[in-house]
C-alpha cells in the first residue's frame, strides 16, 4: 500500500514537473528551447577546439571530448533539477511548506519532479549527439555500440546523480538564494575531475587520485566505451600510453564500482537530507525567502 | 522641490542597493557558492586548452571570461528577473506607489548588484590567475578602468531594460534567463576570442555589451593576442560601448514606462504566478 502511494506521488509530481517545465509556451517554442541550450553549450567547446586546431574535428580526441560533454548534460541538469525543486517551491511559488506537511513521501515528490528533468535532458543529449555525428563527424557507429553496457551504465550513473542531488536538495534548505551556485559548482567539480572533456591524466597527481574516487569518472569512461569503442581504441593507439588513465579497468569492475557508489551515496544522501531537514525546521528555514 | 525629488531618488537608490550590499555580508556562504565553485568550470575549460597545448593567452581568456560570467549571471537573475520577483513577493506595488522615479529602483538594484558582483568576479579572477599562472598586463590601468566602467554601464543598462520586459513575460522570464546563459556564453566568446565566430556573427553578438567589453579587456590585459584574436580596434569598441550605454539607458526608461502603462491597463501588475 505504501509502495502504491509512493508511486502515485512520483507519478503526480512528475506530471506537475512537466506542467511547470512546459506549459508556459507552445510545444514548438519549448522544443526550440530544449535544443538551443544544449547545442550552444556544446558549441562553446567546439569553438575552443577549433581555435586551437584550426577546425580539424575528425579525430579520436574530438569525439572523446564531444561525447563526454554531451553526456555531462545529465550531470549538470539532473543536479540542477533536484535542487531547483526546493528553491522553486520555497522562493518562487512559496508552496514548499504546504508540500512539506502533506501526507506523502517527500523524497518521492522530489524524485518525481526531477524525473521530468531527466526526460527533457535525454532529449537534449540525443539531439546533441545527432548534431555531432551529422555536422562534426563525431565517431559513433550504431552497429558498434555496446548496448548492454550503455544501458547498465546509464541506469547506474543516473541513479548516482539523482541520489547525490537529493543531498544537495537538503543543503538547499539551509542556503539562501545560492541553490543554483551549489549544483553548478558541484557539477563543475565533476566536470574538471571526472575526465568529462579531457583525460584525467592531464591533471596533477593529487587530483587524479580524487578523480579515481568519483563515480562520474567511471560513468563517463563506461559510456564512452559503450558509445564510441572505435574512437577510444584510436585514442589509445595514437597516444601510445594509457591516456585516459582508466585502460586497466574492466567494464565489469566499473559497473561494480558504480553499483557500490549508488549504495554509498544513497546512505550518505539520506543522512545529509535528514540532518539538513532537522536544522531547517529548527531554524525556521523551510518557508523563508531570500530574494534580496 | 527639485532638490527634494533628487534626494528622494538618491535615497531610493541607496535603499534598494542596501539589501544587496548587506545581504552578502549576512550570507557569507556566497563566497563558496559564487567564488570557489565556479572556479571548477573555469578549470575545466582551462584544462581543455592545456591538453590541446594551446597558446598561454587562451587560458588567460578563459579565466577572464569565467570571472565575467558573474556579471552576466547577475544581469539575468538579479536584474532582468528582479522586477518579476518583486511582483511575485509583493514589493512591486509599493515601488509603483512610492513618490520616486522607477529608474531609481532599477539603479539601486544595479549599484548593489554591481558592487557585490565586482568583488565576486575580482576574487574569481585572482584565484584563477594564481591557479593557472596567468600573467596580466597592467600597462594601461586607466584604459582598463574606462573599458570596465563603460561595459558595466551598458550591461546594467541592458539589465534595466530587460527588467521591464521580463515583467511582461510572466513565467517565461525564467526560461528566457535560462536560455540566455550558454547561448550568450557562446555568442559573446566568454571562453574563446569572439573574432573566431566570423565577422558578422561577432558583429551581431556585439549588441550584448559584454561581447565588446570582453574583447576590449582582453586586448588591454593580453596585448600579445591582439593580432590573432582582437575583433575590432580598441577605440572603436570603446566608442561602440559608449553608444550602447546611451541606447540601453534610453530604452530602459521607455520600457519601464511601457511596462507600467501596460501592466496598469491590463491589470497584470499585481497578478502573481501567471
Amino acid at each position: 500500500m505504501a509502495v502504491m502511494n509512493d508511486l502515485k506521488v512520483f507519478k503526480d509530481s512528475a506530471w506537475l514537473g512537466w506542467q511547470m517545465e512546459a506549459n508556459w509556451t507552445d510545444p514548438f517554442l519549448f522544443l526550440t528551447y530544449s535544443i538551443v541550450k544544449p547545442i550552444a553549450g556544446t558549441l562553446i567547446l567546439v569553438l575552443m577546439y577549433m581555435v586551437v586546431t584550426g577546425g580539424e574535428t575528425g579525430n579520436a580526441f574530438f569525439s572523446y571530448m564531444y561525447v563526454g560533454n554531451a553526456m555531462y548534460m545529465f550531470v549538470a541538469e539532473v543536479l540542477f533539477g533536484v535542487t531547483w525543486v526546493i528553491h522553486d517551491d520555497r522562493e518562487h511559488y512559496m508552496t514548499l511548506k504546504q508540500v512539506y506537511i502533506a501526507p506523502m513521501n517527500f523524497y518521492m515528490y522530489i524524485m518525481g519532479r526531477s524525473a521530468i528533468k531527466i526526460a527533457i535532458t535525454s532529449f537534449g543529449v540525443l539531439v546533441t549527439l545527432i548534431f555531432g555525428v551529422m555536422a562534426l563527424g563525431v565517431d559513433i557507429d550504431l552497429a558498434a555500440v555496446d548496448w548492454p553496457l550503455l544501458a547498465a551504465s546509464l541506469v547506474l550513473g543516473l541513479a548516482c546523480i539523482c541520489i547525490l542531488g537529493l543531498a544537495l536538495g537538503g543543503v538547499s534548505f539551509l542556503t539562501a538564494k545560492h541553490s543554483i551556485g551549489i549544483n553548478e559548482g558541484l557539477a563543475g567539480v565533476f566536470y574538471v575531475l571526472s575526465g568529462v572533456v579531457f583525460p584525467i591524466t592531464i591533471l596533477p597527481t593529487w587530483a587524479q587520485s580524487v578523480s579515481r574516487i568519483l563515480p562520474v569518472t567511471y560513468w563517463m569512461e563506461a559510456i564512452r566505451r559503450a558509445i564510441e569503442p572505435g574512437a577510444m581504441r584510436e585514442l589509445a593507439d595514437t597516444s601510445g600510453f594509457d591516456v585516459t588513465g582508466m585502460g586497466g579497468i574492466s567494464d565489469l569492475t566499473m559497473m561494480l564500482y558504480l553499483l557500490v557508489s549508488v549504495g554509498a551515496f544513497f546512505v550518505m544522501s539520506i543522512g545529509v537530507f535528514r540532518v539538513a531537514d532537522y536544522i531547517a525546521r529548527k531554524k525556521g528555514k523551510v518557508d523563508w525567502t531570500t530574494a534580496y | 522641490m527639485t532638490d527634494s525629488y533628487l534626494m528622494r531618488n538618491l535615497r531610493a537608490v541607496r535603499g534598494r542597493a542596501y539589501p544587496r550590499l548587506i545581504g552578502s555580508t549576512r550570507e557569507p556562504s556566497w563566497f563558496v557558492f559564487d567564488v570557489i565553485l565556479p572556479l571548477f568550470t573555469i578549470a575545466g575549460y582551462a584544462y581543455v586548452y592545456k591538453f590541446l597545448d594551446a597558446r598561454a593567452e587562451l587560458i588567460g581568456y578563459v579565466v577572464l571570461g569565467g570571472a565575467m560570467t558573474a556579471f552576466w549571471l547577475n544581469i539575468l537573475w538579479s536584474m532582468a528577473s528582479q522586477l518579476y520577483w518583486e511582483k511575485e513577493i509583493g514589493n512591486l506595488p509599493l515601488y509603483l506607489m512610492a513618490p520616486i522615479s522607477r529608474m531609481s529602483i532599477l539603479a539601486g538594484m544595479a549599484v548593489g548588484g554591481l558592487f557585490e558582483t565586482t568583488i565576486q568576479a575580482a576574487m574569481t579572477l585572482a584565484i584563477g590567475a594564481i591557479a593557472f599562472n596567468v600573467v596580466f598586463s597592467l600597462a594601461s590601468p586607466v584604459m582598463l578602468l574606462v573599458v570596465f566602467v563603460v561595459t558595466m554601464i551598458a550591461l546594467y543598462g541592458m539589465g534595466m531594460m530587460f527588467a521591464s520586459l521580463y515583467l511582461l513575460l510572466g513565467r517565461e522570464a525564467y526560461h528566457l534567463s535560462a536560455l540566455m546563459m550558454e547561448p550568450v556564453y557562446f555568442a559573446s566568446g566568454f571562453y574563446f576570442p569572439v573574432r573566431h565566430l566570423g565577422f558578422w556573427a561577432a558583429a551581431g553578438a556585439s549588441v550584448i555589451p559584454i561581447t565588446l567589453g570582453l574583447d576590449a579587456l582582453r586586448q588591454i590585459i593580453f596585448p600579445e593576442g591582439i593580432a590573432e584574436d582582437a575583433f575590432l580596434p580598441l577605440n572603436t569598441e570603446i566608442a561602440l560601448l559608449s553608444g550602447l550605454c546611451v541606447v540601453f539607458m534610453v530604452l530602459s526608461r521607455y520600457a519601464l514606462r511601457y511596462m507600467e502603462y501596460l501592466g496598469k491597463t491590463t491589470g497584470r501588475l499585481t497578478l502573481r504566478w501567471q
